[in-house]
């Protein structure tokens, strides 16, 4: 039995390493953007261009990418009153794409009244809260990742801009301790799969940069949106390591230093990955 | 299956072309193959079919299984010979019917 | 682990590669109800090659959303249309995926899905026209089992 997978496995090796080759094409044609000096990267490049061309298509077109049914209910929900102010979303900030657009790209930015910075799920939870003195909604719950989605894009094709300069540095630093550390039992970081090793597999998967520029994003896996800090606690599990909290210190600043990693990338949410 | 179903076709077409559709419904599709955290099998819920009509006439229909992924999408084509409305449907297995309606024009 | 940390042992047991395996389920023998589908849906008679395309890739980055478009050759007039598609997939718990209904109104005989493969497999359609004669076609979909995060 063994004997008789063991030579089929090798015949398989040899025709998917070739179609293999073809399916996910060859680095030089992976497009990316020319990164500022000092940049780790010499071209910073989006996780769209690792993958195939069929969940590229998917992304592509509005009317078939399964996100948009995130940004059409998170636009109901905009206009819709909750919390004992009876205010909604609009009340105070009209029409979502006017005064949100660029607010997704410069996401996590300082916040001078928390003395710390923020990202866009903890706005939304800020704004819910104290300005409408609503209930919070919970991390991974529908409603947040449907709003947190349809606030980045509306700065959809704008190029990530997050500031690491003035009170943000520590931030910034921690983030980068954070992504070179090695971690769980696999005793990897970061940097070990996403900057040593894009453009090779582990495994079964095709790594990629590792970039943020399309988050929330759609999972073929999940068949849903997940939302940034999820992807990061599963890269975590997956060298068998104990994630941090999402929303936590900890992953607020790799959150910026990793935005700072795809600086100048266009904000493809929502996009669609494996 | 609350949210609206995503349509897009063209407002208007010339008498005899035919046009492309594309659908798009928000439904987990929950294939009656998963089990809950205390290993409960989790029931089979999904949409088990759709169906197009224009002017009352089908155009195109579909019986779907648990293989269909989550947020069905759906594209298909008709051919326009007169001017008037689209009706969608989706059924769910709990009998429950999502419907809607788009109209096109003929192109002079 | 003796002298090999644990980070030697994974890089000694795969690790990274720039073009590699991807792991392929054993193509089992197909064990589900496909072949039973088929018959119920033509009768028992056989259905020729030709006529319909099926473009599905050749590696799945996931098997949960598989993109499947597909396009049978015919006038799609009254007197000559395909009037039913049958899709079934032979290496899921249920071969069942989908079942098509075209009219004359549809135009083309032209439509798309996604769906779900368990694992590497053939995803077989089966076309029956407005004359009753059968088409089929078949292909093989490489499904990759991974994706960082479980
Ligand atoms: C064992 C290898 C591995 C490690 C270590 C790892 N990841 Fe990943 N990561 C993956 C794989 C595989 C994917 C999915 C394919 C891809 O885009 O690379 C992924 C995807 C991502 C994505 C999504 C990319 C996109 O385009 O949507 C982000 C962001 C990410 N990882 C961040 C991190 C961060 C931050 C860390 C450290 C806490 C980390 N990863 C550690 C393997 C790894
Ligand atoms: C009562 C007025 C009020 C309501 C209602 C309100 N906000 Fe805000 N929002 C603010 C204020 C004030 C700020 C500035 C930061 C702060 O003080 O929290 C802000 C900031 C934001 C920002 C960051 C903008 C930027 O330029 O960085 C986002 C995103 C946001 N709100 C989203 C929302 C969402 C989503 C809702 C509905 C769930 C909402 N807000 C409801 C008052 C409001």
């Amino acid at each position: 039995m063994s004997i008789r997978y063991g030579s089929l496995a090798v015949l398989a090796t040899a025709a998917l390493t070739l179609s293999a080759m073809a399916v996910f094409g060859q680095e030089a044609e992976r497009k990316g953007i020319p990164a500022p000096p000092g940049h780790v990267f010499k071209t910073i490049i989006s996780g769209y261009q690792f993958r195939t061309k069929e969940t590229r298509a998917l992304q592509d077109d509005d009317l078939e990418n399964p996100g948009f049914l995130a940004v059409e209910r998170a636009a109901d929900m905009w206009k819709t009153v909750d919390g004992s102010e009876g205010k909604s979303c609009m009340s105070c900030h009209g029409e979502a794409e006017t005064t949100m657009k660029g607010v997704g790209a410069a996401m996590p930015k300082w916040s001078e009244k928390l003395n710390k910075p923020v990202n866009l799920e903890q706005q939304i939870n800020i704004c819910r809260t104290e300005h409408m003195k609503a209930q919070p909604w919970a991390f991974k719950s529908k409603e947040l990742t449907d709003m947190t989605t349809f606030i980045r894009f509306q700065s959809r094709g704008m190029p990530v801009a997050v500031k690491t300069d003035g009170p943000m540095s520590p931030w910034f630093e921690k983030g980068k301790e954070i992504y070179y550390t090695r971690v769980g039992q696999l005793d990897l970081a970061c940097a070990s799969c996403h900057e040593k090793n894009n453009g090779k597999f582990m495994r079964a998967d095709f790594l990629s940069q590792g970039q943020t520029n399309g988050f929330p994003t759609y999972r073929l896996r999940d068949q849903r949106l997940i939302p940034l800090h999820e992807r990061f606690e599963g890269c975590m599990f997956d060298v068998r390591g104990v994630p941090y909290k999402p929303l936590s210190d900890e992953f607020l600043a790799l959150e910026l230093y990793v935005a700072w990693r795809g600086i100048g990338l266009p904000v493809e949410t929502p996009s669609v990955r494996n | 299956m609350a949210d609206k179903p995503r349509i897009k076709l063209p407002k208007e077409a010339k008498k005899g072309e035919i046009i492309q559709i594309k659908t798009l419904v928000s439904h987990l599709m929950e294939s009656g193959q998963r089990k809950d955290a205390q290993g409960k099998p989790i029931p089979r819920k999904i949409i088990n079919k759709f169906a197009c009509e224009f002017n009352g006439k089908p155009v195109f229909s579909c019986t779907l299984e648990p293989a269909i992924s989550a947020n069905p999408y759906i594209q298909f084509d008709a051919r326009i010979d007169e001017e008037g409305t689209f009706k969608f449907a989706w059924t769910d297995d709990d009998g429950s019917v999502v419907t809607a309606e788009e109209k096109i024009a003929l192109k002079a | 682990m003796g002298a090999i940390n644990r980070r030697q042992a994974f890089l000694l047991g795969g690790g990274f590669v720039a073009l590699t395996v991807l792991p392929m389920a054993a193509n089992a023998e197909p064990s589900n109800d496909a072949a039973e589908l088929i018959k119920k849906f033509t009768g028992g008679k056989e259905a020729a090659k030709g006529k319909i395309t099926l473009d599905l890739p050749e590696i799945a980055e996931n098997g949960n959303t598989v993109p499947l478009a597909l396009t049978v050759e015919s006038p799609m007039t009254a007197e000559n249309y395909v009037k039913e598609v049958l899709f079934v997939a032979d290496g899921n718990p249920n071969a069942g995926v989908a079942t098509l209904m075209f009219t004359p109104m549809s135009g083309k005989a032209e439509a798309s899905i996604r769906i779900r493969l368990a694992q590497t497999q053939n995803v077989i359609a089966v076309a029956k026209m407005s004359d009753g004669s059968l088409f089929t076609e078949r292909k093989t979909v490489k499904v990759t089992i991974g994706g960082c995060g479980g």
